[in-house]
């Protein structure tokens, strides 16, 4: 996939962090990261287990408040504005930034009410069923699903789970979607659909994307990260990072010397 | 033959031996499950033949005689129905409310903990203990008298400690994933919990509730210290009023020396287990139309 050919070398900054760490008791899992994340890119995080791209990306939704015992020091701003600043709604945060994890996690019921959810939860006062057709239009799943919209999520495929949980993140109208390993659990076909899905959404939305699968960072992402033990290594267009690393560290990872 | 490799010589299969193991504990577990089932059946059985030609309109709905073939359960049945509604309708929002709190809020230290382990031990507790504290706490300190209502808060408190342990155990079961995907889309706890979790949740909640509420309506000591009446010519029509329940009737006619009066307490064990069958018939209702919308 060409992405790195149209992608204009620079744009508006979305996310940012300064000195970023997340602290697990006294372990830091993310070490006093900064970086910065373009607006309708796609930037895809790689690195070993363990190597903090998760938990980076949960700062994101603020999802890390969730987790007891995490503290997080430093900044992450979006839009300029302090994610982690005092009277800042968590709940405000994650509908402006969405989510969708590593397994798909459709809720037990209909396709349909999955996708309405999130709207109706947030107040949403327009016409819930062109909403929902919208959404799972963009997810690509329109087509496959439009006659059976009562039907149970869980009786999709997992591919077809993991697209309707992308058309539920995208029905609250979120400005970023993150992406935790989002085809670690699928079929390489379903992989390949959610791939060109990505590449269609990013004319409307950035997405960070956390990967094991450096193939995966180089097919759709603009930039790519790579961390390694809660550092970010190195930082920079994906083609450069890919076929020129600078350090040396990234040059291993990526020719599968270790990880 | 080949030469000898200590390794793969090291296994010793023994499929036959292995085979006979199987075949003896399934034919065990077999003859538990055969040797329950028969002794209920038995149960049921000598029941039957000695109730069942008392059972009839007139022993629903007349009061209880000092002659048995004109002595009927009417107040016993009316007493156990109020109980067991004025029970369920302390005990459910109360139960759930504190598994909610402990599964869903409660800090995990160890306050939360002693609160558990307490809960857990007041499980434990014999039935007719929580009769003495009826007795002192809503009898006499609140001054509800030997009512229906005192009856039932005392019930309320010997099956809480049950029904918070099911339904903490039903929400537990509900997957982390779910919640994550609710906060993710902006949804406050109250949403994860009250459209998500709670629904997800509650078959196994009502399947709690279901047993413990049973288990209410079949108990005797506690609603004996709590003033339950063994002769009620009346049946209560508030829930101040005097009362009294089907165990309690059984109980005294049980008690009684005349054989007439031992047929009739069979007849009445049949309609309690007819109440206790038609209770948990609403409760797999119920739990299917949740179970279906999911």
């Amino acid at each position: 996939m060409p992405s790195t050919l149209h992608a204009p070398p620079t744009a508006p900054t979305v996310i940012e962090t300064e000195k970023l760490s997340v602290l697990y008791g006294s372990a830091a899992a993310v070490k006093e990261i900064s970086i910065a994340i373009p607006t309708r890119r796609v930037v895809a995080f790689i690195g070993p287990s363990g190597c903090g791209k998760s938990t980076l990306l949960r700062c994101f939704n603020r999802m890390n408040d969730l987790v007891p015992g995490a503290r997080v020091e430093g900044r992450v701003t979006f839009h300029g504005a302090d994610l982690y600043g005092p009277g800042v709604d968590p709940i405000e945060v994650r509908r402006r930034i969405g989510m969708v994890f590593q397994k798909p996690n459709p809720f037990p019921k209909s396709i349909y009410e999955n996708v309405a959810f999130g709207a109706r939860i947030n107040g949403y006062r327009g016409n819930m069923d062109e909403l929902v057709e919208r959404s799972l239009t963009q997810a690509a799943l329109w087509d496959e699903v439009k006659d059976r919209l009562r039907m149970s999520a869980l009786a999709l495929s997992g591919g077809q789970q993991q697209r309707l949980c992308i058309a539920r993140a995208l029905a609250i109208e979120p400005e970023v979607l993150l992406m935790d390993e989002p085809t670690s659990a699928l079929d390489p076909i379903a992989t390949q659909r959610i791939e060109e899905l990505i590449y269609e959404l990013k004319s409307r939305y950035t997405i960070i994307i956390v990967t094991h699968n450096m193939q995966q960072a180089a097919r759709v992402s603009d930039r790519t990260a790579f961390l390694y033990m809660g550092n970010l290594v190195e930082y920079g267009p994906t083609n450069d990072l890919f076929t020129n690393p600078r350090e040396e560290q990234t040059e291993a990872y990526i020719t599968g010397r270790f990880g | 033959m080949s030469s000898p490799d200590p390794v793969r010589d090291s296994f010793d299969p023994r499929p036959k031996t292995r085979g006979n193991v199987a075949r003896v504990s399934a034919a065990l577990f077999l003859g538990a499950t055969a040797l329950g089932v028969l002794a209920l059946v038995v149960l049921l059985a000598d029941i039957w033949r000695d109730g069942a030609g008392s059972l009839s309109v007139d022993f629903l709905t007349s009061f209880p005689s000092r002659f048995a073939r004109r002595a009927g359960i009417k107040p016993g049945l009316a007493g156990s129905l109020w109980i067991l509604a004025l029970t369920a309708l302390f005990s459910f929002p109360l139960g759930v409310a504190t598994a909610i709190w402990l599964e869903e809020y409660a800090p995990r230290n160890g306050w939360s903990r002693l609160i558990q382990t307490n809960i857990a031990n007041l499980a434990a507790v014999p039935s007719v203990v929580y009769g003495i504290l009826g007795l002192a706490v809503f009898v006499r300190g609140l001054e509800l008298g030997r009512s229906v209502l005192a009856g039932a808060l005392t019930l309320t408190l010997l099956i809480l400690p049950v029904l918070i342990i099911s339904a903490q155990e039903a929400i537990r079961a509900v997957p982390n994933s779910i919640r994550l995907a609710a906060y993710a889309l902006g949804a406050t706890r109250w949403q994860t919990i009250r459209q998500q979790v709670l629904p997800m949740a509650m078959p196994g909640i009502l399947t709690g509730t279901i047993l413990s509420l049973s288990r209410a309506v079949g108990e005797t000591a506690p609603l004996i210290l709590v003033g339950a009446l063994a002769f009620v010519p009346f049946v209560p029509n508030g829930p101040l009023d005097g009362f009294t329940v089907l165990p309690m009737q059984i109980f005294d006619w049980i008690s009684r020396p005349q054989a007439s009066f031992h047929q009739i307490a069979a007849a009445a064990i049949l309609v309690l287990l007819a109440v206790l069958l038609a209770f948990n018939l609403v409760a797999v209702l119920l739990r299917n139309k949740y179970t279906k919308t999911l």
